[in-house]
């Protein structure tokens, strides 16, 4: 079999290829799981396009920006679906028992990432395209037009989730499933200071300063730019990307040394319990 | 499957293994050998240290002391040397439920990168009696049935080191006797290591050439199943655990 090199680190195609098989047959197995993608996000944009409509014909200010507010959601639900799917996977193998199986197998905890990734990237396509489709047919507003900074928007999201994904499933591993709300709830803590629905500005200074550590911030900042002024800010996009490079890697190493201590203090054994 | 020969070399060696959970010591200074080829039992009464054991041999768990080595591979530390020729079956770790018996046994035998991993999965289907099961959801089959899947499992990469702890507990005799038979017929056919974790004495009378008695982390025994029941005196190796739980080998000894 072919991998990227020998030793610890080497990283097998067909290793994170069976993982993702394992995810793929896990979401073919059941239709409801695939409707769970769609529902929410599909629930939120209408909630959240029917206030736009409504305060765009009661502001002049809301008519100029017109979309900030589906953009808003869409990209919140990158960030937030990005996550879960990452998680989500994980937890599978720890709800299934699963996890002392993969753990003695030959895959490599980073090709394990990699297969939680690709996950994460499948499940949000299953999730977000549809209902991108239907933005554009209930509210006129077409993600697509945003064009190259649409992807360098969802990079910055999706680094994000990851990260904060393997954060997450690291200390699932270290503290069994006692951690399990954290998958489902530590996003929302960066929902108000990433300001998805209002600028910074708002923000009192010093919390300021802490949402400018946060990269999603700079993709809500770069978004209403982008609708509301048609300025693309690419400063903002780099320098999301630069604290999103930092944290993913800390991420990694956070998750792998919470994997050595899960093996010192032995709750592999008992995880899923 | 490949007939493997043993060799002389040890498959597994364990030198003074301690793990010591924040004030509990589970293991403490453990040491053994296991021959290639081998069929070692390990019993103990609960807690007697027995799954952890295993768990260090497989690299789950960390020593707090002492070295494991697998085939010639330190573990934890080298574990991806020689984690495709071990495996591992426990009736305490499950496979995924909603996926079906091929898809499970394609997924793992695609993490060990078993050749011509079809022919593979029909083979062990054939052997272990799950024709008619293998495209049912694993959730959905019965104890007998969840057991052998993951005997499947655990032989899908015919592996040179097998561990099972406690591999017929909860399944009934006929079922715990078929199993046995298979895993002998594997041993003899693939010449590979097995440690089996039990509290049935009966199984392990018939499975085992060696056993090791663990008690409060400690290795109490260690000899064939005969001449165990020679130096207690006694008619089983129940009775001789027995024996060895209540501290009566102790007190036999110091009598002698």
């Amino acid at each position: 079999m072919s991998a990227f090199s020998s030793g610890t680190v080497a990283l097998a195609p067909h290793r994170i290829g069976a993982m993702v098989l394992r995810y793929v047959y896990l979401l073919r197995s059941s239709w409801i799981r695939l409707l769970e993608l769609i529902y929410w996000p599909a629930v939120q944009l209408f909630v959240w396009g029917f206030l736009q409509l409504y305060i765009a014909e009661n502001s002049g200010f809301f008519a100029r920006a017109s979309g900030v507010f589906i953009g808003a959601v869409l990209m919140w639900d990158v960030l937030f679906r990005g996550q879960l799917g990452f998680s989500v996977s994980f937890l599978e193998e720890m709800w299934s028992r699963n996890l002392s199986n993969l753990m003695i197998s030959p895959l490599r905890p980073i090709e394990f990432v990699c297969a939680l990734m690709i996950m994460s990237l499948v499940r949000l396509a299953i999730g977000m395209v549809p209902v991108t489709f239907l933005a554009i047919a209930f509210f006129g507003f077409n993600v697509y037009s945003l064009g190259l900074a649409l992807a360098a928007f969802f990079m910055n999201l999706i680094l994000t989730s990851w990260a904060v994904g393997i954060v997450v499933s690291g200390v699932l591993l270290r503290n069994g499933m006692g951690a399990e709300s954290l998958a489902w709830t530590l996003m929302f803590v960066l929902m108000p200071l990433t300001c998805v629905y209002y600028p910074v500005s708002v923000l009192p200074d010093w919390l300021q300063v802490i949402a400018w550590m946060l990269p999603p911030t700079y993709v809500f900042e770069g978004m209403r730019a982008l609708i509301m002024e048609h300025v693309f800010r690419a400063d903002l996009m780099v320098a999301a990307f630069a604290l999103n490079a930092l944290y993913f890697a800390a991420a990694v190493i956070a998750f792998l040394q919470l994997l050595k201590s899960s093996r010192r203090i032995g709750s592999l054994l008992q995880a899923g319990e | 499957m490949t007939d493997m020969p043993a060799t002389s070399e040890p498959a597994v060696v364990v030198e003074q293994l301690v793990k010591v959970y924040k004030t509990t010591r589970a293991v403490d200074g453990i040491s053994f050998a296991l021959e290639a080829g081998s069929v070692t039992g390990l019993l103990g009464g609960n807690g007697a240290g027995k799954t952890t054991t295993i768990a260090m041999i497989m690299g789950l768990v960390m020593p707090t002391s002492g070295s494991v080595k697998v085939l010639g591979a330190e573990m934890p530390r080298q574990r991806y040397h020689v984690l495709h020729e071990m495996n591992f079956e426990s009736p305490y770790v499950d496979m995924p439920h909603r996926l079906t018996v091929r898809q499970n046994l394609k997924v793992f035998g695609r993490l060990y990168a078993v050749e011509d991993l079809n022919g593979r999965i029909a083979a062990l289907a054939e052997e272990l009696d799950l024709v008619e099961f293998l495209d049912r959801p694993t959730g959905k089959l019965s104890a007998g049935q969840k057991t052998r899947v993951a005997l499947a499992k655990a032989l899908i990469n015919s592996p040179r080191v097998l561990l099972l702890d406690e591999p017929t507990a909860s399944l009934d005799p006929d079922t715990a006797d078929w199993v046995r038979s298979h895993l002998e017929r594997f041993r003899r056919r693939r010449g590979a290591t097995v440690l089996l974790a039990s509290h049935n004495m009966g199984e392990v009378e018939r499975l085992c050439e060696r056993v090791i008695i663990m008690k409060r982390g400690r290795i109490e025994d260690d000899d064939t199943p005969q001449r165990l029941l020679v130096r207690y005196g006694r008619e089983t190796l129940e009775e001789v655990f027995l024996d060895v739980a209540r501290g009566r080998g102790e007190t036999r000894e110091a009598a002698q």
